[in-house]
């Protein structure tokens, strides 16, 4: 509780404390440092940074460019523009022609909360999943986005990792992160049902479990951070034993973790999939804290599904 | 330079001979853009097969991707590929041979085909090597169609505002797109303006299928200091036959048996005339 540093801002540390030394990171923004928390990034190291404006597939064009050249480049814009607006730069330009081009979605899913729809990613796990080559990313809190950061500077792949706006709170501490690469984190153990979560869903998840454990339901809650490339056994092993799946996303219902989730549980050990997201149709006008409350994302809202899942 | 003037000729044989191989392509674009690359690759940029991967090279990215026919012609000439091979299972099923840009072949450092997307790759190109203090120079083709793809004007921005000197974006204006001139379609004129107008140094080559020319213009280029250049050549689609000539319906016409014979004949007539 109290943690006021959102996973945006925890991208831009790593990537400062990297910079000093690794001469290679070059940061990229579509007049989206502020928006970033990159600002820091920029003042300190300008020579490793390029701003290029309103312009985002510019923006992924030209990272993809810096990567086949050798430099290591996060280009940093709103999940909703460096995905749908710059899909094909992401597809054709980093993902098929295998750059080494970091894209990090910030302020994404409804972060934006009274802005709209245009403002609102919830299609980026399904467009970004779908492109081979493309590796997606939705860490959950601030401990989980450095371990996730600080993997990535060490591969040479491309990857969409998206973040949202506001600080969320804390799923894990400094002392206690777990983290494997492309493997999902257990949060923790459960036998009655199974609650798969990414993002900025897992807190809320894991607070669920809490409140079922009091009524008696221990439930399993997976951090599904690696969305792509999934951790199909984790799914299977924490599904087996379980009555029902619940997955979790500020997304779409179509195309992304709840639909994965579902294909891998339907062919390896068939069971009910319940899948909570946002509609799909604009959310409700409001802060994303109340947009979750009224769509059942919040603590309690995941608790009901999973009590009436169980039920019937 | 006379026998890279016919050569030029020999490599439209062998990018019909391609395209009849696989009973596809995009012959217009393959015969305007063909001096262009020629040059590029024959005279003007540091790259050899034994240096695919030198960090030193110069880059070269065929934004107009769907020219891949004359592109394969080129890197067969200059040795990245084997040009039997190529022919022979060019657009087949399996083949590495695809009709666009793949850069799993060697010689070829960017995917394109998708319109609009080789500028900006080619700003981020040579903005690593300005970043890295080095010497290498970025060479972009790009249709004249293509670019009513708005993306192209946000790398014409960007390769200005970072005076991007070591990039050099090539136009090959020939004027015809699939659905007929470019005017009709989406006027592009006054296309030398709007690029001078965007802090471009702009060069118009008369001739873009006249070697000398092209080749000048690219020296202008290489000495031209504190901003990229475009070089705006004005090249005839379907160059080399008049079966083809300034023939919209030629984008990616598949010749007959009788119009290939035509064409190998007024080829070779040119090549010989050259050599």
């Amino acid at each position: 509780m109290g943690n006021k540093i959102a996973n945006r801002q925890v991208i831009c540390e790593v990537l400062t404390e990297h910079a000093k030394e690794d001469k290679e990171i070059v940061v990229l923004c579509s007049d989206s440092r502020g928006s970033a928390s990159l600002a820091p990034f920029f003042k300190e190291f300008p020579e490793q940074s390029v701003e290029v404006g309103i312009a985002e597939q510019d923006l992924v064009g030209i990272a993809a460019g810096l990567a086949k050249a050798g430099k290591k480049a996060f280009a940093a814009s709103p999940a909703s523009f460096i995905t749908t607006r710059s899909y094909e730069q992401c597809k054709v330009d980093c993902a098929y022609s295998d750059t080494n081009v970091k894209l990090i979605g910030i302020s994404g899913g409804v972060s934006y909360g009274a802005l709209g729809m245009s403002h609102h990613s919830a299609q980026d796990i399904s467009a970004m999943s779908s492109i081979p080559g493309m590796r997606v990313y939705l860490p959950s809190d601030r401990h989980q986005t450095r371990k996730l950061m600080e993997s990535l500077l060490q591969d040479e792949k491309c990857a969409y990792i998206r973040t949202g706006r506001n600080a969320v709170e804390d799923v894990y501490s400094e002392e206690d992160c777990p983290f494997e690469m492309d493997r999902a984190t257990v949060v923790r153990e459960g036998k009655d049902a199974v609650i798969i979560a990414c993002g900025e869903m897992v807190k809320p998840a894991k607070d669920a479990a809490s409140l079922l454990e009091a009524e008696g339901i221990i439930a399993c809650v997976l951090d599904m951070y690696c969305v792509k490339p999934l951790d199909q056994e984790a799914i299977i092993r924490a599904a087996q034993g379980a009555k029902v799946v619940v997955t979790v996303e500020e997304h779409s219902p179509f195309g992304g973790l709840g639909s994965m989730v579902a294909q891998v549980v339907s062919a390896n050990c068939p069971k009910k999939v319940v899948g909570i997201a946002l509609p799909d149709a604009p959310v409700i006008t409001g802060t994303s804290k109340e947009v979750f409350e009224y769509y059942g994302m919040n603590a309690e809202g995941i608790a009901e599904t999973v009590r009436k899942s169980l039920r019937s | 330079m006379e026998n890279l003037k016919a050569l030029c000729y020999q490599l439209r044989k062998d990018t019909v001979d391609i395209i009849m191989s696989g009973a596809t392509g995009h012959i217009g674009g393959d015969m305007s853009v063909m001096e262009i690359l020629a040059d590029l690759y024959f005279k003007q940029m540091n790259v050899s097969p034994d240096k695919a991967d030198d960090p030193d090279r110069d880059y070269f990215i065929m934004s107009k991707g769907h020219s891949m026919e004359a592109y394969y012609a080129v890197l067969c000439a200059a040795g990245f590929l084997d040009l039997q091979d190529v022919t022979e299972r060019y657009s087949k099923f399996g083949s590495p041979y695809i009709g666009h840009p793949h850069n799993e072949l060697k010689g070829i450092e960017m995917n394109s085909g998708s319109l609009g997307h080789g500028l900006p790759v080619s700003v981020g190109l040579a903005l690593a090597a300005k970043m890295s203090k080095k010497a290498n120079r970025v060479y972009v083709v790009t249709g004249d169609g293509e670019l009513a793809e708005g993306s192209n004007w946000e790398g014409f921005m960007s390769g200005a505002m970072y005076r991007l000197d070591n990039l050099c974006c090539i136009i090959d204006r020939n004027r015809l797109q699939i659905s007929g001139s470019t005017e009709d379609v989406m006027a592009l004129d006054d296309l030398a303006a709007k690029v001078k107008a965007f802090n471009w140094n702009v060069i118009c080559v008369e001739d873009g299928n006249d070697l000398d020319q092209i080749d000048a213009a690219l020296e202008q280029a290489k000495a031209c200091k504190g901003m990229p250049t475009c070089i705006i050549a004005n090249t005839i689609k379907g160059k080399g036959s008049p079966v083809m000539e300034n023939q919209a319906g030629w984008h990616h016409h598949v010749p007959t048996q009788e119009e290939y014979e035509q064409i190998m004949k007024d080829l070779n007539t040119a090549k010989e005339a050259l050599s």
